[in-house]
């Protein structure tokens, strides 16, 4: 029974994650990680099934207990759904195998780790499934909480502080968005996106404009979008290398699909107009974002304001995305290409950290005798990131350019183009170090200074690295699937 | 997958699979390594054999993947492709076995070799490319996978060198990746075709078109060395010297000559690009190039910076062919594509050998050394002459048709240049061999790393390669007319493009 299976999966894939979340928060603190992990195995067995479904037979829905919108909960994957569902299951599933090791060696943040990554999971692939505004608002305020404690959970100073202000940035922006779910239930007395979307047009009364206008902002702030960005650097930057990669690559996604979501959903007729704003910040955001790349001295700080950067193109392409334009695979490509380069960089970035015990970007001078595959994960990375070819970044960056060019966007050409070079200055700034022949008494020296690094941890980053560069040659069910629903 | 699919793609695999195998061996698998280096080396030439032979009986053969809807990653064996596959493969065997010899004992071998195969992929790839997007996506690869190899000596100018490369070749990837998909946006379909596609969308289009191929060929230019686009190439002379002789002689400058051609000829088609006048242009850019190259030439001590600025001069030489309109003046280009990649490749075999055996690097260092090594110093001196053009070379038959080319296509001025550049060419080779041949010998050497034995100038494997590229420069001058021969291969490319080929 086709359906049946679909409806486990609908269910199962954000349960499963609560399930073993609650069970590692039983076991106590610091285990969990054989749960997580083979937890994380079923989700993308699940997640595949219901993409499978999907590109076959359309969109899926389920109304928990029977009961259906307006009065219960709908459960809707779409192709934008899936592939998102997917992105978080294939980043998560490396990333956790990671973090077992990386946590094996000792830190405090391991202590809470399993149980709030598992919320963290469950909260966004619930988000990705919710069909209606408040259940979003549900969703995005767990996923928020929770990223905000594993920030907090390593109880470094400079953690708290990060985390600190990622939270009050958190409950602005959920803020913001429940004063806009609000308005628009006093005007339609429904938070269903279904409903919803035949009643909102050009003529919507003004409360309702005033409500989408708090809802993206809010969501732009979660987004970090520039100039909204300044608690990412410090958040992500600090957070340790799991949570970083988790973080950078899924949790503000989860944020961005939102404002896709609504964009091209309810919120249509009211905001062609002003597409240029999103376009705008987003051109900000990349060379922002670059320039601090840069020029930062350290390491992770570096691939955290590459997050800043690449998060742009995102919003860049706003403008152009008109119902009916292939663009939403541009952007959800860019999205998947960026979740796994990320990832990949930020385990990358562990490891050496976790090597040489300094977070700078000279270190890396040092390293690449003794981790070749890290630094080649690295670069890997890097590749997609510059959207260079043969990379899903470079694939995600072809289809924005065809657009762009398509409806005349010259100066969003432009910024494309200024952004991949730019990416590239900070990506070869650390590569290029690989290179350097340093003295001797200098290698030896540290060869017996470096702690040792697991070899899962290597393979972990340059899986994620691969899968990123390996998406540039395999993308065309992908594209298909998340061309499948009612978006363009 | 049948036999004509799965050929083009044996040819890119049998370099790149042995490229990610050596990339994961340990450093002291020498022998292993050794193996899968000449394994796959030999098996490309066996498999180029084959796509010869069926080119040349009608054949065709491709592979299409379709990587999203609507892009597809084309890969064609077409003559002309053949022509840039052969040289390349064939040179890449012998450069494998310089580098062996070149290499022993060095470090990080693991790492140079991998990156070595997968230049060579990427060269494959640009040279099989059915459309602009899989043209761009090799052309990048190559970009990526040969910025390893000039950093691969570590040292500070190393690591300068590298950067300049990377920076000049990313900015004209950036250009080349504009022109190509503002090409596609206005051609549903770009794929390669004689003739060219673009002149069915022309109408309307002569701006957009003429600001395309400018961006086009700013992207192609800076590995092709066009003035002002070549200041890379004498700062990537600090790689080692395999490096140098594949990469910098041959593959790198050759994937920009070669991506001209495919642009002029199969994107715009020439008669079109004629009609909008950006032959000329073309013409004149190049003839600039000839001349400037030589000129910096003549200023340079250290011998590998002379022969990269011979090379920025010689890649244009096919760059004016091709933009001469005319049979005559194609040929020429394509004819030299390979004639100069043979006759550069011995240069920098040699120039590797004198630095290897005795430490040379400057043309100052270098009198008398035809005694001390008279193999390395005759086959140097076979490229030398060559690159003038003196008869029984390769290099006269390249410049014979250039000139042919020139007078018919009524550019009596290219005749002017082509001719200066000989005499600047003789004015820069010259007095290196007689150095090396009249000159007495100072005394001692820089820094003696291999000492003579008898007739064990150097070693075997540094000495044989020169010698066997020095060979087929003189072969290639003696029997161009053979039926396997660049020459007989090029009239039989340009018959396809220009429908009226003067028999």
């Amino acid at each position: 029974m086709p359906a049946m299976i679909e409806v486990f999966a609908l269910v199962g894939v954000f349960t499963v994650p609560l399930l073993w979340a609650a069970l590692a928060f039983l076991l106590g603190p610091g285990r969990g990680a054989w749960l997580a992990i083979s937890g994380s195995i079923v989700q993308l067995f699940l997640a595949l099934i219901l993409a499978r479904n999907v590109l076959a037979d359309g969109p899926a829905s389920h109304a928990t207990g029977g009961w259906g919108a307006p009065l219960g909960i709908d459960l809707y994957a779409d192709g934008l759904t899936a592939a998102m569902l997917l992105l978080t299951q294939v980043v998560a599933l490396p990333i956790f195998v990671y973090a077992r090791s990386y946590f094996a060696t000792g830190s405090p943040a391991a202590r809470h780790f399993w149980p709030l990554a598992g919320f963290l999971v469950a909260g966004m692939n619930a988000l990705y499934l919710a069909n209606d505004i408040f259940n979003l608002y549900v969703t995005l305020e767990i996923v928020g909480l929770a990223a905000v404690a594993l920030i907090a959970a390593g109880g470094a100073a400079t953690q708290v502080a990060a985390a600190l202000r990622y939270l009050f940035a958190a409950l602005l922006g959920s803020g913001a968005y429940l004063l806009g779910v609000a308005l628009i239930y006093g005007t339609y007395g429904s938070v269903s996106i279904a409903t919803l979307t035949p009643l909102i047009d050009a003529t919507a009364p003004r409360a309702v404009s005033i409500a989408a206008l708090l809802m993206f902002a809010g969501l732009m702030l979660k987004s970090a979008l520039f100039p909204f960005h300044f608690w990412l650097p410090a958040a992500h930057g600090d957070a340790p290398a799991p949570v970083s990669a988790l973080l950078s690559a899924l949790v503000v996604k989860a944020a961005i699909y939102l404002c896709l979501r609504l964009w091209l959903g309810p919120f249509a007729p009211l905001v062609q107009v002003g597409a240029w704003v999103p376009g705008l910040l987003g051109a900000g955001a990349i060379l922002w974002g670059s320039a601090m790349a840069i020029r930062t001295p350290r390491l992770k700080l570096l691939v955290a304001y590459s997050t800043v950067a690449q998060l742009g193109y995102l919003f860049l392409a706003f403008p152009l995305l008109t119902p009916g334009a292939a663009v939403l695979g541009a952007v959800t490509l860019q999205a998947i290409a960026h979740g796994l380069a990320k990832a990949a960089m930020f385990a990358a970035a562990g490891i050496i950290i976790h090597s040489t015990g300094r977070d700078t970007v000279a270190e890396v001078a040092g390293v690449a005798e003794r981790l070749p595959l890290t630094l080649f994960a690295f670069a890997l990375a890097g590749v997609s990131l510059m959207g260079l070819p043969p990379s899903g970044g470079f694939l995600a960056k072809w289809l924005l350019l065809d657009a762009a060019l398509n409806s005349g966007h010259w100066a969003i050409v432009a910024v494309i183009i200024a952004g991949g070079l730019l990416a590239a200055v900070y990506v070869f700034r650390v590569v290029r170090l690989a290179f350097l022949n340093l003295p001797k008494e200098l290698v030896e020296d540290q060869k017996h200074a470096g702690r040792p690094v697991p070899r899962t941890l290597e393979w972990m980053a340059f899986g994620l690295a691969a899968a990123s560069v390996l998406l540039g040659l395999f993308s065309f069910q992908l594209l298909q699937l998340i061309a499948v629903g009612n978006l363009p | 997958m049948s036999a004509n699919e799965f050929l083009p793609l044996a040819v890119i695999a049998s370099s790149l699979l042995p490229g990610l195998i050596i990339f994961v061996l340990p450093e002291r698998y020498l022998a292993l390594r050794t193996t899968l280096n000449l394994l796959g080396a030999t098996a490309k030439i066996v498999f180029i054999a084959i796509l010869l032979a069926g080119v040349q009986a009608g054949e065709s053969y491709g592979f299409r993947h379709a990587i999203a809807p609507g892009i597809e990653l084309v890969f064609k064996a077409d003559a002309l492709s053949l022509l840039f596959i052969t040289l390349s493969a064939v040179l890449w065997l012998l450069t494998t076995f310089y580098a062996i010899g070149y290499l022993e004992n060095a470090p990080h071998r693991s790492r140079f070799f991998g990156f070595f195969s997968l230049c060579v992929t990427a060269t494959m790839g640009i040279a099989m490319a059915g459309n602009l997007f899989t043209f761009f996506v090799f052309y990048e690869l190559l970009t990526l996978s040969t910025f390893p190899l000039v950093a691969h000596r570590g040292t500070s100018d190393a690591k300068r060198g590298a950067t300049v490369y990377l920076a000049y070749t990313l900015i004209g990837g950036a250009c080349l990746l504009t022109g190509i998909v503002w090409m596609n946006s206005l051609a549903a379909n770009s794929e390669f075709v004689h003739g060219g596609f673009a002149a069915a969308i022309g109408s309307g289009n002569e701006t957009a078109l003429r600001i395309i191929f400018v961006l086009l060929i700013i992207g192609v230019g800076v590995k092709a060395a066009l003035v002002p686009l070549h200041g890379w190439l004498p700062k990537a002379m600090v790689a080692p010297a395999p490096v140098s002789a594949l990469l910098h002689a041959v593959a790198v400058v050759k994937a920009g000559a070669f991506g001209v051609v495919r642009i002029v000829d199969e994107v715009y088609g020439a008669e079109f690009a004629q009609s909008l006048g950006l032959l000329l242009p073309l013409a004149i850019v190049a003839a600039v190039t000839i001349l400037w190259g030589s000129l910096r030439a003549l200023a340079q001590d250290e011998l590998k910076k002379r022969l990269a600025y011979s090379t920025v001069s010689q890649v244009s030489y096919i760059v004016l062919g091709i933009a001469m309109f005319g049979p005559l003046g194609t040929i020429g280009g394509l004819v030299h594509l390979v004639h100069q990649g043979v006759m550069k490749i011995t240069l920098f075999f040699c120039a590797g050998n004198y630095a290897e055996t005795l430490g040379i690097h400057k043309i100052s260092e270098m009198d008398g050394v035809g005694r001390r090594m008279p193999a390395t110093t005759a086959a140097f001196s076979i490229g030398a002459l060559g690159m003038m053009g003196a008869p029984l070379t390769a290099g006269a038959i390249s410049k014979a048709w250039l000139v042919d080319g020139a007078s018919a296509a009524g550019m009596e001025w290219a005749i002017w240049v082509l001719t200066a550049s000989s005499l600047l060419n003789a004015a820069y080779f010259l007095p290196i061999l007689w150095r090396a041949w009249f000159r007495p010998p100072t005394g001692s050497w820089p820094e003696e790393l291999i000492a003579r034995r008898k007739w064990h100038e150097t070693a075997w494997l540094l000495l044989l390669p020169p010698l066997i590229t020095g060979v087929l420069t003189v072969a290639l001058g003696l029997f161009p007319d053979a039926a396997i021969s660049p020459l007989t291969w090029a009239r039989f490319i340009a018959d396809a493009e220009y429908l009226t080929l003067p028999k």
